[in-house]
């Protein structure tokens, strides 16, 4: 029993972990279309504003606080710098988004390395996030707890952002049809700008939370690219409640799986697992209905 | 168009991923062997010597201090009159973190360049690349890092430590200094944890020592939450940790945070030195094990002397660590060999090469003729709250090489 409880926070814990970094994909990739290989790297910009703010607010109580909504903006401009130098001439042309979005990310890893130096640098996590505390006789470290809670607030935002202001509505209404939304008066054009720089900026506050779990280095992001690929893919492309169950269910997987097998194994069975999902459901758990695409 | 648009997306970033494991074990190339005459110059005033470590690449982080702390000990050399009456003419090349560029670099370094002596390399892939170029050629390798032990080449010198230097002496720490009565196993997944485990499952084994658990992660991994679990319902004596790079932060940090400690359920890192540690961060570390054959902290006029020459010209900030001592070792180790042999020919140098001794930083250490490798004293550290490393146990006498383990009964390959 307590072996299975174990589990279930562990599984739920690394879900979250999917969920934050595969949040700003979803609206990227799954709203907009747009193959970002370089979200990756905005997600160690993130982590690296996590360390810079760790290193000029003298106080490491605070300096978490801070970095979240810097690592959020420093997400967002990187997004938006992105989008209006390139990937607004290849809207039509996902597959050159991808190589070019992807030698993007060479590029910002290599100015990582030259400003901050390849060695990985530590981001000290503030004291109140110290410890664990007893959750049903299991210790739960407050770091894992608190990327949960994150990774909740974070849907939420987007969630409401959607569907209660106008913004999302715009969005909502260019994704469902982009002519039709124009039709009416809808900036398209500034509407994919306010997306991406949402999306690009969620990959920061990722980025940020990550700083808690691993160290922050050049090569941060492409540990994770592929998985929030995935978690997105899985869930459905361009629907949110499809990707908090696509990363929640990969993480439990994952967990159980390495805690019957190892490590290891469990990766290449959870990789299999998908390949097989997709070839019965290549739609993904939810799919979204769309007239703009069909 | 969504479906397709999917299946292309994983297609195109398979292909993607296909690519970037393709490059990363790229197999060795055999060394060519038509010139096994050697073209070494030793005419001149001066003498050429190589070093390979890698400069970019994954690899680059760990690799340039070895070859800070090499060019340090050429230019002390140069400064005391050079080997033989000759001065080191440095001939640097760059292994890119790929083991097939380190096979073509050492070629070129020695069919192009004719150098008496390569120094160099780091992961064993790097060097098992190189070992067919050196045999090839009947040429010389210097490899500076402790490695897997189970290899002993006629034309490499290895000055890191082999398993009965650092994996023995750790578990024969914990087994009589920690009295332990269980251990647990975690590693990364490639061939140096798996073999390292290998031997510490037989050591448990004829010691009665329980092994409550076995767990590799895959490369990289910073998903710790499932094996730290583990870890933790075990309830082991300690735990021996053979993971490699950022994996450790990860571990770490979910260590920590689940609530283990130092004096409760002690981890005995071999990977960790003085360089990993602010990365981990000192205070996910304070108090645990490492184990290898130098520490800055040594306390000795000859260790002193290299921390403060090597702070002097790498920044105060800089720290030494083991493959840096012992990579600079090796080239003081080569001098050793020539002037005994009186003579820059390879087959000299190998057959003068026994008994060859120097007063390392480390301490003294005396080359194995027979194995190729060097006797060095085992050293149990564990980290402070200033992110050092103290010696807290040692061998107290230099340990002789067994890459074989043939000295050990209860060893069996």
């Amino acid at each position: 029993m307590d072996a299975l409880l174990a589990q279930v926070f562990t599984g739920i814990s690394a879900g979250a972990v999917l969920l934050l970094i595969a949040l700003g994909l979803t609206l990227t990739f799954g709203q907009m279309g747009v193959i970002n290989m370089a979200h990756g790297e905005f997600i160690m910009a993130g982590a690296y504003t996590a360390y810079v703010v760790s290193t000029i607010v003298a106080s490491t109580e605070l300096s978490l606080l801070i970095a979240l909504p810097a690592g959020f903006v420093i997400g967002g401009l990187l997004g938006l710098a992105l989008e209006a130098s390139v990937l607004r001439w290849m809207y039509a042309r996902p597959l050159d988004t991808l190589l070019v979005t992807y030698g993007v990310g060479l590029v910002l890893q290599q100015v990582a390395r030259d400003i901050f130096g390849a060695p990985a640098k530590e981001v000290p996590a503030p004291g109140w996030l110290d410890g664990s505390i007893p959750i049903l006789g299991y210790d739960f470290p407050l770091t894992r707890l608190f990327i949960i809670v994150l990774a909740g607030l974070c849907v939420a935002a987007l969630l409401a952002v959607l569907r209660f202001t106008a913004l999302g509505r715009e969005i909502r209404a260019t994704v469902g049809n982009r002519d039709l939304a124009e039709t009416i008066g809808i900036s398209t054009r500034r509407t994919d700008q306010a997306t991406f720089f949402i999306g690009s900026g969620l990959a920061g506050v990722a980025g940020v939370a990550l700083t808690l779990l691993g160290s922050t280095g050049p090569n941060l992001g492409t540990s994770y690219i592929v998985q929030a690929f995935l978690v997105v893919v899985v869930g459905g492309i361009g629907h949110l409640k499809g990707t908090i169950v696509a990363a929640l269910g990969i993480g439990l997987l994952q967990a159980f799986l390495a805690h019957a097998l190892t490590g290891s194994v469990a990766q290449v069975i959870v990789f299999l697992a998908i390949v097989a999902f997709l070839q019965l459901r290549p739609q993904g758990i939810l799919s979204v209905r769309t007239r703009s695409l069909a | 168009m969504r479906t397709k648009f999917s299946s292309r997306i994983l297609a195109a970033s398979s292909v993607l991923a296909l690519g970037l494991t393709a490059t990363a074990c790229g197999g060795a190339k055999t060394g060519d062997t038509a010139t096994s005459e050697s073209c070494v110059d030793t005419s001149g005033d001066t003498i050429k010597i190589g070093f390979l470590n890698s400069l970019s690449g994954t690899m680059a982080i760990s690799e340039t201090t070895v070859f800070k702390s090499l060019s340090m000990a050429a230019k002390e050399i140069n400064a005391d009159g050079g080997v033989l009456g000759k001065k080191l003419e440095i001939v640097s090349e760059d292994g890119q973190s790929e083991p097939t560029v380190f096979a073509e670099k050492a070629t070129k370094l020695i069919q192009d360049d004719c150098v008496a002596a390569v120094f160099g390399g780091w992961t064993s892939s790097s060097r098992k690349a190189m070992l067919p170029v050196f045999e090839g050629n009947d040429a010389l390798l210097f490899y500076p890092v402790q490695y897997e032990g189970l290899e002993s080449s006629h034309n490499i010198f290895y000055t890191g430590a082999t398993t009965n230097q650092q994996i023995i002496p750790a578990l024969d720490f914990l087994k009589q200094e920690k009295k332990i009565k269980s251990i647990f196993l975690v590693g990364s997944d490639y061939v140096f944890p798996r073999t390292a485990n290998k031997i510490i499952k037989q050591y448990a084994a004829a010691n009665g020592i329980k092994v409550l658990g076995e767990e590799y992660q895959p490369l990289g991994s910073t998903d710790f939450g499932t094996v730290v679990d583990k870890v933790k319902a075990a309830g082991a004596d300690a735990v021996f940790n053979t993971l490699n790079g950022d994996s450790n932060v990860a571990f770490f940090k979910e260590y920590k945070g689940k609530g283990l400690t130092a004096s409760a359920m002690p981890v005995l890192s071999v990977s960790i030195a003085e360089e990993e540690v602010p990365g981990v961060g000192v205070g996910n570390l304070e108090g645990q094990y490492t184990a290898w054959n130098y520490y800055q902290t040594i306390d000795s006029p000859t260790n002193q002397k290299f921390v403060t020459d090597f702070k002097a010209a790498n920044g105060a900030k800089a720290v030494t660590s083991d493959p840096m001592e012992a990579a600079y070792t090796s080239l003081y180790l080569w001098k050793g060999m020539v002037e005994k042999a009186d003579s820059f020919d390879v087959e000299d140098v190998i057959d003068a090469s026994d008994g060859v001794s120097y007063d390392a930083p480390e301490g003294t250490v005396e080359v194995d003729g027979e194995n190729h490798h060097i006797a060095k004293t085992a050293l149990i550290g564990q980290v402070n709250s200033e992110g050092l490393i103290d010696t807290v146990w040692s061998s107290d006498k230099p340990i002789e090489p067994d890459p074989y383990l043939k000295s050990y009964d209860w060893w069996k390959n």
